[in-house]
This record gives C-alpha cells, structure tokens and sequence, in this order.
C-alpha cells in the first residue's frame, strides 16, 4: 500500500485508521497533511495560562488570546461575538453549535479553539454570500423550518454542508444529515422539506 | 364614543361544512367585521416569518446573546441535599477572591408551596438537589465558578423523601413542616394535608358518581401512571440584569415580559415606571419561562450590588433539575355506562407530585370533553424532595387525556364499538365531530383491525384520540399602532414571540386592515416600554393581542382618513385602505397611503386599543384572565408499528385535525402542530426524569439520557386546519400551541394496544415496558 502524502485524506485517514496495519503505514509515511499544519501551527504544550492563537473565521483571520480550555464555540461567541453560533448543552449531544472547519460540520462546543490550527472556520454569519442566502436558508424561511430558531443555525450549517457533499439528497440523507440535531420545538418535518426543496431549486 | 355600540353580522361556522352569520352589538371603537379568510390577502395566508431572516443568518439576539458594557457573569451555588438546615454560610474566602464583584445569599426563595404558618427561623433548608443557595457574580463565569467552590455551607442533613409511593405512607419524612398555601393556578383554597398529601381537591365534581355507577350497565376500571418530563428549551433559562440609580433593565428569555415586570417590581419596591424587561428572539419556553425565579432574583440583587450589569443563565444540568417540569401522575379511572355508549358515572381519584410546590393535577379533560351528569374528581398533591414542576405545555390536559383516552377506548371495546363511534354518541361538540370525519377520511380509519392481528414480530397498529383546551384569553393585551408621516407603520406591544410568530401574525393583521404589504410594517414587541402585551402560555397569545392589533390599526386609520378625506372631496366615513391606496368603494376617490400620511401635520399618530371581551361573552372570566365559551380541540391518528422481539415502538404516521378559531398563519400553525405531536410522541415513548431515590440526585440531567425524540423518530404527519368561525373579535383568532399537544400519546397508547392487544397504562412506554407488557421480561417494580 503506497501512501502518498499529498493524497491523504481526513476520510482516507480514518478509514485507513479502522484497519490493523494502516496505523504503521501512516507512522512510517508521517502525518496527514491536515495532522502536520495543525502541529506546525502550534508548539507541543500550551497553557495553562491564555495562549496567542489566529482563527480563520468565515474569511477573516483573527489573532486572539485564549485559555486552553477555551472550546471553538466560545471563542466565536465570546472573543469574535459571533453569536449566531449557539451553545445548547455544552458536550455535543445537541449540535445546535455546528460549524465547518473546512467543510466538515462539527460540534464547536467539543472542539478546543488551541486545536483549531490552520483549518478554514465557517459559521452561520459566513454562510451568506453577501446579501444572498444561501439557498438552503432561504428554502428554511420558505418552508418555517424555524419556531424558536434556536437550534437553527447549527442546523442550517449541517443541511447546506450536506448539499455541498450530496447536491441530490434522499428524505433518508437530510434524516443522516440532521440526526445530531435537537429540535425541541420539533421543526424537523418542515427542515426536511426545506432542504428537499433547497437541492431541487438551488445552485449550492 | 365610549359606550357607543353598533350592531354587526360574523361568519359563524365551519368553513369546509357550512357558514352562517350571527349578529352581534359591538362598540363602534371595533373594526368592522372581517370576511372569512378566502376573501383576505394577508390573514389565513402562509406568510413567512418576519424574523426568518435573522434567524437563519445567526442574526437574531436572544438573551444569551446579550453582551452589555461591563457585564459580570453570575453562577449558582446549589444544594447537593434533597433535604438540609443550612447552619452556616460563609463566604468570606469567595469574596477575598480577585475577580469576585458581588455574592449573594438566598435567604428568601420561591418557586415552591409555601407553608401557611412557617416555623420559626432555625435557618433556611434546602429542599431539593439543586435548589439555590448563593450566587456570585465575577468577571468571568470561570472566577464565578471558582469562587463558588469557596463558599463554605454547614447543612445539617435531614431525612427526605423521592419517590411518591414512599412520600405517600404516614410515617414518610415531611418535605414541609405543616400545611402549605396553594400556589397554582386557580388552587388556592386551603386544602386537607396529611403528611405529604395536600387534598383531594374535589371542586370539578358534579352529580352523583355513585348513583352514576349504579345505574351503569358496564363499568371500566384502571389506573393509569405519567412521569415527569422536562421542558428541554434549547436556550436554558437566561437573564440579564442592569440595576442602574434610575431604573432596573432586564434582559430575560421569558414568556411574559409584562409579568416579569410587574413581579420585579414588587419584589424590589420599584414603580413599574422604573422596571423595563426586554427579550429579543426567545429559545423556547413550553411553560417554564412564565415568571420570575430564583435565578433572577439573584441576578438582579447581585447588578444592584456589584453596581455592573450581570449576566446569568443556567447551564444545561441546572435546567434539568430546576427549571420546572411536568409533574407525575398516578390516575384511577372508573366510568359507567349504558350498553348504548351513554356515560352514566364517572369517577377519577389521582395524585401526582411536582416535586416542592402543588400543581399535579390533570386539568379539566375529562370533566369538561365528554358529556356525562355524574362526575367526581378527587386529586391530590404528593410532596416529595424533587425540584418544583411548573406548568408545561397544556398542563394538566396531557397527563389527563392520556389515561382518559384510553379508559373510553377501554369502554368502547367492552361495548363491543367502534373507538370513533362511541366518541360519536358521547361527545357534544359539533367541532369535534367535523374533525373526526375528516379525519377518519384522511387516514384511512375504516381499514383498522382487530387488535394484534399481525402474525409476524413486527405488528402494526392505528388508534385515535381527541384534544380538549381551554379557549384562553388575556383582556389586559394591548397594542399600538403608529402611522408615521412618510407612510411607515409601527406596530407596538410588550407581546413577546416565543417561536410561535406572533411577530409575523401581528404584521399581517396590521396590513390587512391597512391596506399594505406585512413587509411594510414595523414590528416592535417584546419589551415593556410598549403597551403591555398578553403572556405567551396558556395557548393565549394570538386570541389576545390580535383583536386589539387589528381594532389600533382601525382607529389610526380612522385618524389619517379623516385629516386627508376633506381634502380630496370625499367622505371619509366611506373611506377604505387597499392595495396601498385610500379609496371611496367606487374608487372614483383615491390617494395613496404614502400621500395620505405626507398631509399629517404632525410626524405621526397612534391609536392603541385593548382586548375586548369576546363579543358574545365570556364562559368565565377571573380578573384579567378570561375563557371563551367555545373550547379548542382536535382529533389525531396515530398508525404505529411495535417490534415484539425488541420491545420498540416506532410512530409510522399521524393525521392532525385541529381547530383554533380563524386560523391567522396556517405555515405557522402547521409549524405549531408538527411541534405539539412531536412532543407528545417524545412524551409517549422516550422522555422520563429518572431521580435516584437513596440520593436525590437526577440520573440523567442532559440532553442525551433524558431521551428526547429526533429527526430518526419522526413519523409523516398530516396537518388539517378547520377554519371555525365564531364572531368573537376583531380576529375571531385562537390559539393552538397546546391543543396540539393534547391527543398524540393517548392516540400512541391506543394505536399500540391495536398492534398488540396489551395496553400500556404507564409512561414511556419504553422497549422495556413493552417486552414486560408482552411478558417477555419481568415487570420492574
């Protein structure tokens, strides 16, 4: 198995990583590119104290102070007051603080700010081009995928991030999609449709 | 023209069945009578969200979000007892602490029974885990929850009691030392209290059950048990307090702004004038965010002492154990009746604990849906050493119908009926029976089976059940409307949007009585410096503040027609708004809105109007709080499908007919009812508040063991909207929030007794009570 660096995936890196003897080959041909930056990026050991970081945030790069302890989710609300990310229950069992790094949906309340590293931040602020929406949040207000709106942002970035991997999503894939989401107002059958009806009218 | 009165004719019945007209004697101060939805343009139309923008941007503030200049960040300091005498506290080393601006000992709490001649001060006892003792407020929520860690507190341990069986017997540790007070809603008679028992109420009782009973030719009889469930908003409690020398300003995620208000400023001994209470957008409330807490008392005493801004909001743990919940039920059923399905005796003796305080009862289902002379309520309330229970969506009704629901589907069968025929013979609403036969047509009812008729493992289904809610109104709701003279329009209300929309709905009101777009009207509302709004509970909202929205805009109109009406040589009594034009009828006249208001001399004019009483009268009115003499209800089908090997229960579909008066935004509505299936299915099956009775302490104080439905859990749902005019209002508008709430579990339990033909009497029904129901694993006790 020649394993060139260059090529090497986060996906291609976890799924290498479920096999017994992937763990060796990635040893012997270092770390994957994404592994690498972040190491470059940072010195070994932080803290305790507030450490210098730069967050790339929706396209701006922001030179911050943070504790180690400071979560992703913090940092954006707290230092950058970009508040549209939300905080539900602080240890990712209800995704309403999704953001991209790059362009995986994560959960940023279970994400260190000190871990970030190189990756590109997209939050819910960064999501509209401009004045346009994406399409995505304009099929939300179309189809009341919101009551209360809280979980909505995290929700949003989950469903445009799904269009972005699977312009033709299944009911089935907007239902993987969001399976991390709480909704307690229950928006869920209105969030399916809009995204349904996003896929099939937008340019994402 | 106080006191002057015209007379007027309403549509009056169901749209899709048949409409009349009904006159009634309005004062002239009323907007005339609106036409039925089909002949408007912005009412009863999907108009989306106002705020759908802000909120999908990220843009929408809520509490949360509020960040004002040298804002503090307060935390809790909380029992770890179920039950202890606070001996000492001693905060001297938090105080020492850099950081530290401000502590504050919660000599004083509420939010649970109060004892009606409390013991002589020995220090305060705590009476759950979890209740407050102190707060801090410091620079950081970090230094505040240090600090906390220094606050040093003696408890002298005392017995308590958690599970409501045990709480129960004679001997159980008493949670109060002597009776308490009632604090619920309409509950403050003082009642019998033996120990931990406080009742039985009996006030909803009428007739004779016995007599009843001895006339019946067959009778059911069960016991039926509901858990606690937790509200689960997605922003927890929040509150930021601003106590400055010339007023106290409160940021709150709350349900009521004008309660708050008014609760502050009590509490603190300020004018109203002084007090201002502001939320933005609002992450839910389902009942928990009614009124002031502990919480915010502690935040504003602690702005008043450290001179800054403080900010609070609990954090998710906090708002499981002490935020409220939906109180447990246990309900004995027994009802009587004749062969032909007549209800000749009803009797219901329940009790059920919310936790320190009263409250668990299960509301007026079952005493006010089906018609039956000889009825006896008995409840009671079981103190046990758990965080208070406060009202949750439809409080009351929902424990209530689901173990009502399931006796008369219980009686239906030993009748050898029909589930929908017998609710035919024994239910007197005509709304109801529309309901039923469109939505029995929708689902498909006449193709359900007998019970557990499929052979394999996986056996399907279907059951119904019907809703019953009070028509709720609040005359003191009030509303502005401005007309500014470059044509703008302001709409103004305390009236606070929870989700619901309100926002959305007022804009449409507005514009359709002044003939413009709801894009042209400015919404302002939550926040006390406008005329005070309705509460966002009790399914109140939309009929309170709508009317007075709609007759505002009226008057105001009235204004500006009759400052610009001379000038264009009509008469502005004939005067109408439309298409953003002000026209006689023939349209020979006409100018448009813009115009009108550039002729105002001054920069703009008002009218603000309050709710009316229903024109036809209310069923009855307490003080400000008032019920229609029309209810709201609905019917709901459930299909379901139960895996006899794992015991899972999986909701496949449900058809929703509801009713709410004229509906105003049928998108939202649909929203609204979505959200009260989906919450009555997460009731049914999954959600239970598990407290460890040897501690206390709740086992599962998160959002991932308190089990909570998801997307995966979500069933097709079929949303029909009845269109059921009465000529109450200005709007004819009600409420729909908790109606939709009412029938979803009942119709799971009956659709699961159709699939297996065992009927799960306690909540959730959980795989495991499932594979115990089908004998497959022992019952635990």
């Amino acid at each position: 198995m020649g394993l060139n660096r260059q090529q090497m995936s986060r996906r291609s890196f976890l799924q290498g990583s479920g096999m017994g003897a992937a763990t060796t080959v990635i040893l012997d041909a270092g770390l994957p590119d994404f592994l690498e930056e972040a190491r470059a990026a940072e010195p070994d050991t932080v803290g305790p104290g507030a450490v210098p970081i730069t967050l790339q945030v929706n396209g701006i790069s922001y030179a911050l102070s943070v504790t180690p302890a400071t979560t992703l989710a913090e940092a954006l609300r707290d230092a950058l007051e970009l508040t549209g990310t939300k905080i539900g229950c602080g240890r990712g069992a209800c995704s309403a603080c999704t953001v991209w790094l790059d362009s995986v949906p994560i959960a940023s309340c279970m994400t260190l700010a000190v871990d970030v590293g190189v990756r590109k931040v997209t939050t819910i602020e960064g999501l509209a081009k401009g004045g346009d929406l994406h399409p995505v949040q304009s099929a939300f207000i179309a189809h009341d995928a919101m009551q209360c709106g809280f979980c909505t942002p995290g929700m949003v970035m989950s469903c445009a991030a799904l269009l972005k991997e699977n312009p033709r999503p299944t009911e089935e894939d907007v239902k993987a999609a969001i399976s991390g989401h709480l909704c307690r107002c229950g928006t869920y059958p209105h969030v399916i449709a809009a995204v349904l009806d996003a896929a099939r009218n937008g340019k994402s | 023209m106080a006191g002057e009165t015209r007379m007027q004719k309403y549509p009056v019945g169901i749209a899709s069945v048949s409409l009349g007209e009904i006159e009634r004697r309005v004062s002239v101060d009323e907007a005339p009578p609106l036409p039925p939805n089909d002949k408007l343009k912005f009412i009863g139309k999907p108009v989306p969200r106002i705020n759908g923008r802000a909120k999908v941007t990220g843009r929408a503030t809520y509490t949360v979000d509020v960040k004002l200049p040298g804002m503090l960040h307060a935390r809790l300091l909380r029992s770890p007892h179920p039950h202890a005498r606070i001996l000492s506290i001693d905060t001297k080393a938090a105080a020492r602490r850099a950081g530290v601006r401000a502590i504050y000992v919660l000599d004083q709490v509420i939010g649970r029974a109060v004892e009606a001649d409390p013991e002589p001060s020995q220090g305060r006892r705590v009476l759950y885990v979890g209740d407050p003792v102190a707060a801090v407020a410091a620079v950081t929520p970090q230094e505040a929850d240090a600090a906390l860690d220094l606050i040093k507190v003696d408890y002298q341990r005392l017995p308590f009691v958690i599970d409501i069986e045990d709480a129960r017997k004679p001997d159980a540790p008493p949670v109060f030392a002597g009776p308490v007070q009632g604090t619920g809603f309409g509950d403050i008679r003082s009642l019998e209290q033996h120990g931990n028992v406080r009742g039985p109420n009996t006030s909803a009782s009428r007739g004779n059950a016995t007599a009843g009973f001895a006339t019946a030719e067959v009778m059911v009889e069960s016991e039926y048990r509901t858990q606690v469930q937790t509200h689960c908003c997605m922003e927890t409690h929040a509150v930021v307090a601003d106590w400055r020398k010339d007023g106290l300003t409160v940021h709150m995620s709350t349900q009521y702004t004008a309660g708050i208000r008014s609760q502050l400023a009590r509490a603190f001994h300020l004018p109203l004038s002084r007090v201002r209470v502001v939320v933005d957008a609002m992450g839910g409330g389902f009942g928990s965010k009614s009124g002031v807490n502990n919480y915010v008392l502690a935040a504003v005493a602690l702005s008043r002492n450290a001179n800054a801004p403080v900010r609070l909001v609990l954090d998710r743990h906090e708002e499981q154990i002490d935020s409220g919940n939906r109180p447990a039920t246990v309900q004995r059923i027994k009802v009587g009746a004749r062969r032909d399905g007549t209800l000749t005796g009803v009797s219901i003796d329940t009790y059920g604990t919310a936790g320190v305080t009263t409250g668990a009862g299960v509301g007026n289902f079952a005493q006010a849906i089906y018609h039956c002379d000889n009825f006896a309520m008995a409840q009671s309330d079981v103190f046990v050493n758990a965080g208070p229970g406060c009202a949750m969506r439809a409080p009351g009704n929902v424990p209530g119908a689901f173990a009502y629901e399931q006796v008369i589907d219980e009686l239906a069968e030993k009748l050898g009926l029909d589930a929908l025929v017998l609710r035919e013979r024994i239910d007197p609403s005509p709304v109801r029976r529309d309901e039923r036969r469109l939505g029995a047509e929708r689902f498909g009812w006449s193709r359900r089976r007998p019970p557990n008729s499929d052979k394999g493992p996986i056996k399907s289904g279907v059951g119904l059940a019907q809703s019953l809610w009070s028509a709720n109104v609040n005359v003191n709701s009030a509303c502005e409307v401005r007309i500014l003279r470059d044509g703008s329009v302001e709409v103004r209300s305390s009236v606070q949007d929870i989700g619901t929309g309100i926002g959305t709905v007022l804009a449409q009101v507005v514009a359709e009585e002044l003939g413009l777009k709801p894009n042209d009207i400015t919404v302002r509302i939550g926040d006390t410096d406008f005329p005070a709004g309705p509460p966002s509970y009790g399914s109140i909202t939309t009929a309170s503040i709508t009317p007075p929205a709609r007759n505002a805009a009226y008057q105001v109109l009235r204004k500006l027609i009759e400052t610009v009406g001379p000038s264009f040589g009509a008469d502005p009594e004939a005067l109408v708004a439309r298409g953003g034009m002000i026209a006689s009828p023939d349209g020979r006249h006409r100018i448009g809105f813009r115009e009108a208001a550039a002729q105002l001399l001054v920069t703009q004019i008002s009218a603000v109007a309050s709710r009316s009483d229903d024109y036809g009268g209310f069923g009855r009115k307490f003080g400000e709080m008032a019920q229609a003499r029309n209810s709201l209800g609905g019917v709901q089908f459930a299909e379901v499908t139960v895996d006899t090997e794992t015991g899972r229960v999986r909701v496949e579909r449900v058809v929703a007919v509801q009713d709410c008066g004229r509906p105003m935004n049928p998108l939202q509505i649909e929203s609204q009812v979505q959200g009260g299936i989906l919450q009555g299915i997460s009731f049914a099956l999954y959600e239970d508040r598990i407290l460890d009775r040897h501690t206390g302490h709740m086992l599962n104080p998160n959002l991932e063991q308190y089990k909570i439905l998801h997307v995966r859990e979500t069933p097709s749902i079929e949303v029909h909207l009845l269109q059921n005019y009465q000529g109450e209002s200005a709007t004819d508008a009600y409420g729909i929030a908790e109606p939709a709430n009412v029938a979803t579990a009942p119709a799971i339990a009956n659709a699961v007794y159709n699939a297996i033909g065992v009927r799960l009497r306690t909540l959730p029904m959980t795989p495991a009570a499932i594979l115990a129901a089908l004998g497959r694993v022992p019952k635990r006790s």
